[in-house]
């Protein structure tokens, strides 16, 4: 089993450790605005638990997926910003 | 749309969490021969304390508990997110689907989360939790090198900021706004308790560059793109101190959404139970941190005492009260010292955010509303977090309570919300 696992994060391929989440491998990859606020603020994990909502990314084009409850998965196509 | 027909699990106890206090229960319960079913929306068991970390690396203590659990014969549903009840009865939404849990008994043990208040600043990135911090670096956030800084209260700041240390973050300051002479006489309790579930002094020597500053806390955060300096004050004196990560976060809060769904009394943000963890309605127990936050020891102890009452059988619980006794006069210690200081209800300005998901700001809301009514105005608390992040935080600030519970506690599908209405009128199982 590999430990480490390629995934793209707006397209831009990266390579993160497969056992981590989604939220801690987009922070590894430098990814600081997850989401943009309804006033357009930029937005990163504060909970960690799944409970503030502030790490929504989409992911395989389902929006909205909160990234520090999901799994990296080899080839997850990752969209932030939204 | 076709309408899902609901999968369907009966059980002697479903028990909703499976942290400490849910695996406690259901390895109680199943052990003694009932049929148990667990349910949590993480995906795998062991709670806010044991989930994140491979069983291996685990303390000896929890990877006990978490084999009793594989053996115990308990069915646990992981990624189960129980969406609403209505007496002994459960709508979740699993894998995608609705699923119906009907039981005789049901032990809540939902745990807890952070209590975040408003500063100008919080909202950027690179503010995160205290246990926010924590459950992000065991999911494997990278810190080695990064320069953070920890505040906020409670005896979870020394154990991160040590984890955080041990990462190879260099961790400029803990700042605990409690008052030193409250802090100190907590950790000379501790001492006399060998208990020591936190293990503040060993915690406190595991992060020999930190320093500790009682009596000291947060009052803003800037940046650009992320955080990038902190101003700290005493209260006299007020500075900053660069970082690029920011942990704050103000002890934990009990999670009562479904205790309060399903008409459990709740007593100063704690449910309410009886010497054998029932709550005020029957057929509904509830163990671990929704009762008072004293940690994981004491969920465990709880979590056996409710399985016990569930079967009918308290007497086999006797042997475990007085060691549950124990631990609520030490979260009742715990939530004495590290009560937040009246100063952080003045941090925040009319133009600091306060609801995070709707964007609401301080100024736009009035301290004589009431959470009801500041839903209406500005729909502070509608979105998706449904006011866990700044429901407490304006109950804090204006000593409001908390709004009637809404249905779905927890995100779920349309397929699975058609079921919800259905769930307090169709017909019990024949089963
Ligand atoms: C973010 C965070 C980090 C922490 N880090 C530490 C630490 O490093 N060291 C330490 O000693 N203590 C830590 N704690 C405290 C510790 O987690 C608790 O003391 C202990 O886990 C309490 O056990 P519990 O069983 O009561 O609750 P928990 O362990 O919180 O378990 C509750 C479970 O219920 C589930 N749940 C809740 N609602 C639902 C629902 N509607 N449907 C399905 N499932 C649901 C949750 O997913 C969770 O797994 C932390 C707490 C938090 C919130
Ligand atoms: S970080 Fe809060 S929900 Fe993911």
């Amino acid at each position: 089993m590999s430990d480490v696992v390629e995934i793209h994060v707006n397209g831009r391929a990266v390579r993160v450790p497969a056992s981590a989440s989604l939220a801690a491998a987009l922070l590894a990859a430098g990814e600081s605005a997850f989401r943009r606020s309804v006033t357009g603020a930029p937005r990163a994990p504060l909970c960690g638990m799944g409970i503030c909502y502030e790490c929504r990314v989409t992911v395989n084009g389902v929006a909205h997926v909160r990234a520090c409850l999901e799994t990296v998965a080899p080839g997850m196509d990752v969209v932030t910003g939204g | 749309m076709a309408e899902t027909a609901p999968r369907r699990v009966t059980a002697d106890v479903a028990i909703v969490g499976a942290g400490p206090a849910g695996i406690a229960a259901a390895v109680r319960a199943a052990e003694s021969g009932a049929r148990v079913v667990v349910l949590d929306e993480a995906p795998r068991p062991g709670g806010q304390i044991w989930r994140h970390t491979t069983r291996g690396t685990l303390p000896r203590g929890a990877r006990r508990w978490l084999e009793r659990l594989d053996a115990s014969g308990a069915q646990v549903l992981s990624g189960a997110s129980v969406v609403d009840a209505d007496g002994p009865r459960l709508l979740a939404q699993w894998r995608g689907e609705p699923l119906v849990v009907s039981a005789e008994r049901i032990i809540l043990a939902t745990g807890a989360r952070e209590l975040f208040l408003p500063f100008p600043g919080w909202t950027l990135p690179g503010v995160v939790g205290v246990g926010g911090a924590q459950a992000l670096l065991k999911a494997g956030m990278p810190v080695a090198g990064r320069r953070v800084v920890v505040a906020g209260s409670g005896p979870l700041l020394l154990a991160v900021a040590a984890a955080l240390a041990g990462a190879g973050a260099h961790v400029a300051v803990v700042a605990e706004q409690a008052p030193a002479a409250a802090v100190r006489r907590f950790a000379a309790g501790l001492w006399r308790r060998p208990a020591k579930l936190w293990q503040a002094a060993r915690y406190r020597a595991g992060v020999p560059r930190a320093r500790h500053r009682p009596g000291v806390w947060v009052t803003r955060a800037d940046g650009d793109t992320t955080v990038r300096e902190v101003t700290l004050t005493d209260g006299r004196r007020t500075w900053t101190v660069p970082c690029d990560l920011l942990a704050v976060g103000y002890g934990l809060v009990p999670a009562t959404e479904l205790p309060r769904l399903l008409g459990c009394r709740i007593e100063r943000g704690r449910v309410h139970v009886d010497e054998y963890q029932r709550t005020s309605e029957p057929a509904i127990l509830c163990a671990g941190e929704p009762t008072g936050i004293a940690g994981a020891h004491a969920a465990l102890v709880q979590g056996q005492i409710a399985a016990c009452a569930a079967l009918d059988r308290p007497a086999e619980a006797t042997s475990l009260l007085a060691a549950r006794d124990a631990w609520r006069r030490f979260a009742a210690r715990l939530e004495a010292t590290f009560a937040p200081r009246d100063e952080l209800r003045t941090l925040a300005d009319a133009d600091t955010v306060v609801c995070r998901c709707e964007d609401v700001t301080l100024g736009r809301i009035d301290a004589s509303w009431g959470s009801r009514a500041a839903k209406r105005y500005t729909r502070a608390g509608m979105g998706p977090c449904q006011g866990r992040i700044c429901g407490a935080a304006l109950q804090y600030l204006f000593d409001w309570t908390p709004d009637r519970v809404r249905v779905p506690v927890a995100p779920a599908t349309v397929g699975t919300l058609v079921h919800a209405a259905a769930l307090n009128t169709e017909p019990q199982d024949p089963s």
